[in-house]
């Protein structure tokens, strides 16, 4: 990275620091958190470690959409659901540990390609508005999957477990815990360093899934989903199939964050059935953009980061608030704003950034994009 | 026959025609198990009361080209602090919400500038912009109630001495004070006439803006920007007088809410409260470049109506209350449907 930024020449230290604003802004307010909270180091890093390895695939879903010009994918709430389904069967037949995780995978792989796909095919009429209709998507989905798991299980569908449903036989229990196959991944292999404990197998699956992503952008799909992020006329004309490369762009995310989901839940060993997929979608795009991605460029290297970052607030937070404002409701609101706020700040940089651009573009580029509107149709 | 079957469904609109017949089946169904019809209408004309202001707030926001304002919770919180005022001084009666109401407006007008001038930098993102404006102010007053300086004990946590309560109980003098002026029974219905009579005036008051040179100009820079540029006048001005009428009317509208509803909910409360007022007018048959008063007017009784009797007939059907989940469903997919249409029907 800074090798190119001096190969421009001149302010490579104020470009850099202007390129990663974000994420320098919030590492101040993480040391200022820390130091504040007066909270005991290896606590902090304890905790932060549980914390990365729980949400740093789900974050990670997020990078390919927003490569393929899709934006923020808040629909990964849809992902996540499917994991949950995976998890709650894989926990009614009582399977336990790996065994049980890799039948919640199995199983919830094709409810999340089914669901990919159709987040695609409206995201693909819904063009220009991808990230308020995804989001919702989200709610959407949230209504339909409270129908069914509230109203459906017990009555319509013949399941009789008095282990996760209510005692009148019909939904499920607002908690379910993960009796069978609580932390199966993260006591697979652990590593004690400075006192901490640290999941090694989970970490290496986000490892790996990082190196996937990398192999992926090498692929010829990868070349499409990259052309057709950035123009889809253009890559249109060349021959890609641009409806299809965004469905496969949404299937790939919402089965990612499937996966990421039942990580998450494995490491927490209680679903919150009706909660847990809900704030998602906010968590992991908040950790995203405080690494430092926008609306149209993310690279792991943003997830790993914003999601270090952002949880270490969120662990320093509620203490902070209580030594300085007496009040540590106060720290758990200022952590729930942040994470909007950030949302909102980078939405709008966003499109005021855009607006700049179209402004400043000459009378020959307002031609060209006509041209590339009569391309679109 | 089929031809004619058509064009009725394209003139009145797939949506409404099936939230109309939804409507009707539910109404049989609850008469067939002998449901207290009159009453459940009754609840429903109170809802339509509690709820039409904030979906009429939609009307300015999509009329001045600012597209449906998923930023209402930002005057939901003016009028939250209006309410909140007034309990705090302990002035109850008609002064008391006349107060609130004055108030709410006040902080409507003034922080839907601000929203309205950030609106105008972000022209085709309203709608997401609109919704994280909404998140983060909500969650951000989270922390303004804790901290906030009210002393009325009645309002503040008992153990700690301050920080404002969850839920708070309107006084007496306050609560439903517009639903039971002049209110009388029909046929078993009670009509809460205040109430009804204060969402007309609403409505009438701003169907003759529109008629005044102000609205009209205001509707046809968002109908036709350019057009409206080349007669002079100042698209981004009324921009910012749409979302400002909007905001405004939904600070108003929260006022009229609470005092029907007889309690004032802080904290998360308001967070999702957006969502609905948008898919009421949609379902009024709405889009997101064009809304009349009617639309809000009909969307409203549609949706409240729907609402108010789903619950107690589906209850009577199986067990558990369905309404949240319908209306979380009804009202997103209501958005979902009309986001992906293409623009300008819908």
């Amino acid at each position: 990275m800074r090798k190119r930024f001096q190969l421009k020449g001149g302010f490579s230290a104020a470009d850099l620091l202007r390129q990663n604003a974000v994420p320098i802004l919030f590492l101040f307010m993480c040391i200022l958190g820390v130091i504040v909270s007066g909270q005991n180091i290896r606590y902090i890093a304890q905790e932060l470690v549980s914390r990365l390895a729980r949400n740093w695939f789900l974050v990670l879903s997020l990078i390919i959409p927003v490569t393929a010009g899709l934006g923020l994918n808040f629909a990964i709430v849809l992902g996540a659901m499917a994991g949950q389904v995976g998890l709650i069967v894989a926990t009614h037949y009582k399977i336990p540990g790996l065994l049980g995780l890799s039948v919640a995978v199995v199983l919830s792989v094709p409810i999340a390609v089914l669901l990919g796909i159709s987040v695609g095919h409206v995201l693909n009429l819904a063009r220009g508005r991808e990230m308020i209709t995804s989001m919702m998507l989200g709610f959407f989905a949230n209504g339909l999957y409270l129908l069914v798991f509230l109203f459906m299980v017990g009555t319509v569908i013949p399941v009789d477990n008095p282990e996760i449903m209510l005692d009148s036989g019909v939904g499920l229990r607002g908690t379910i815990e993960l009796k069978y196959c609580k932390y199966a991944l993260d006591n697979l292999l652990k590593v004690r360093l400075f006192g901490v404990n640290i999941p090694v197998a989970t970490f290496g699956v986000v490892i790996a899934l990082c190196l996937g992503i990398r192999w992926l952008y090498k692929t010829k799909l990868g070349q499409e989903l990259r052309a057709v992020g950035q123009d889809m006329a253009v890559a249109s004309v060349a021959g890609i199939n641009v409806d299809r490369t965004r469905i496969t762009a949404m299937v790939m995310s919402t089965v990612l964050a499937s996966i990421g989901q039942i990580i998450f839940l494995q490491n927490m060993g209680v679903i919150n059935t009706f909660n847990s997929h809900e704030q998602i979608g906010t968590v992991a795009i908040a950790s995203i953009l405080v690494g430092g991605a926008s609306v149209t460029s993310a690279t792991v290297g943003h997830g790993l980061a914003g999601t270090l970052l952002f949880q270490l607030l969120f662990i320093v937070s509620p203490s902070a608030g209580q030594r300085l404002m007496g009040n540590a409701q106060v720290g758990e609101f200022f952590r729930v704003f942040i994470g909007y706020g950030i949302i909102a700040v980078a939405l709008l940089i966003h499109s005021w950034e855009r607006k700049v651009s179209l402004e400043s573009a000459s009378r020959q580029s307002a031609l060209k994009g006509q041209a590339k509107a009569t391309g679109n149709m | 026959m089929i031809d004619s079957l058509k064009r009725i469904v394209k003139a009145v609109g797939l949506p409404r025609l099936t939230i109309v017949l939804f409507l009707v089946a539910l109404l049989v169904i609850g008469y067939v198990n002998r449901l207290p019809i009159p009453m459940l209408l009754s609840n429903s004309l109170v809802r339509v009361g509690m709820n039409g202001i904030m979906v009429l707030a939609m009307v300015p926001s999509v009329q001045s080209g600012a597209g449906l304002n998923f930023g209402l919770p930002i005057g939901i919180i003016a009028g939250l602090i209006g309410m909140l005022v007034v309990m705090e001084f302990k002035i109850g009666g008609f002064l008391g919400l006349a107060i609130a109401l004055l108030i709410a407006c006040v902080l409507g007008v003034a922080s839907g500038y601000v929203y309205g001038l950030i609106l105008n930098r972000v022209r085709g993102q309203e709608m997401m912009i609109g919704t994280y404006a909404g998140f983060s102010i909500v969650s951000a007053m989270c922390m303004f109630w804790i901290l906030a300086p009210f002393k009325n004990p009645e309002m503040i946590w008992v153990i700690s001495g301050k920080g404002l309560r969850t839920t708070l109980p309107v006084s007496d003098s306050l609560t439903q004070i517009l639903d039971k002026s002049w209110e009388f029974p029909i046929f078993g219905i009670k009509v809460p006439t205040g109430l009804l009579l204060t969402f007309a005036l609403a409505c009438v008051l701003l169907g003759v803006f529109n008629q005044t040179k102000l609205g009209i100009s205001m509707r046809m820079a968002g109908a036709n920007p350019a057009f409206a540029m080349s007669c002079g006048i100042n698209v981004d001005k009324m921009r910012i007088l749409g979302t400002v009428l909007s905001i405004a009317l939904g600070a108003m509208g929260m006022v009229i809410y609470c005092q029907s509803l007889g309690l004032v909910q802080l904290y998360r409360a308001p967070l999702m409260m957006a969502f609905p007022a948008v898919a009421a007018v949609l379902i009024g048959g709405a889009s997101a470049r064009k809304a009349t008063v009617w639309n809000a007017v009909l969307g409203t009784v549609l949706f409240q109506t729907l609402l108010t009797i789903a619950l107690p007939v589906t209850r009577s059907v199986i067990e558990g209350d369905i309404s949240e989940v319908a209306k979380t469903i009804i009202s997103n997919g209501m958005i979902l449907y009309a986001l992906t249409r293409k623009e300008g029907d819908g």
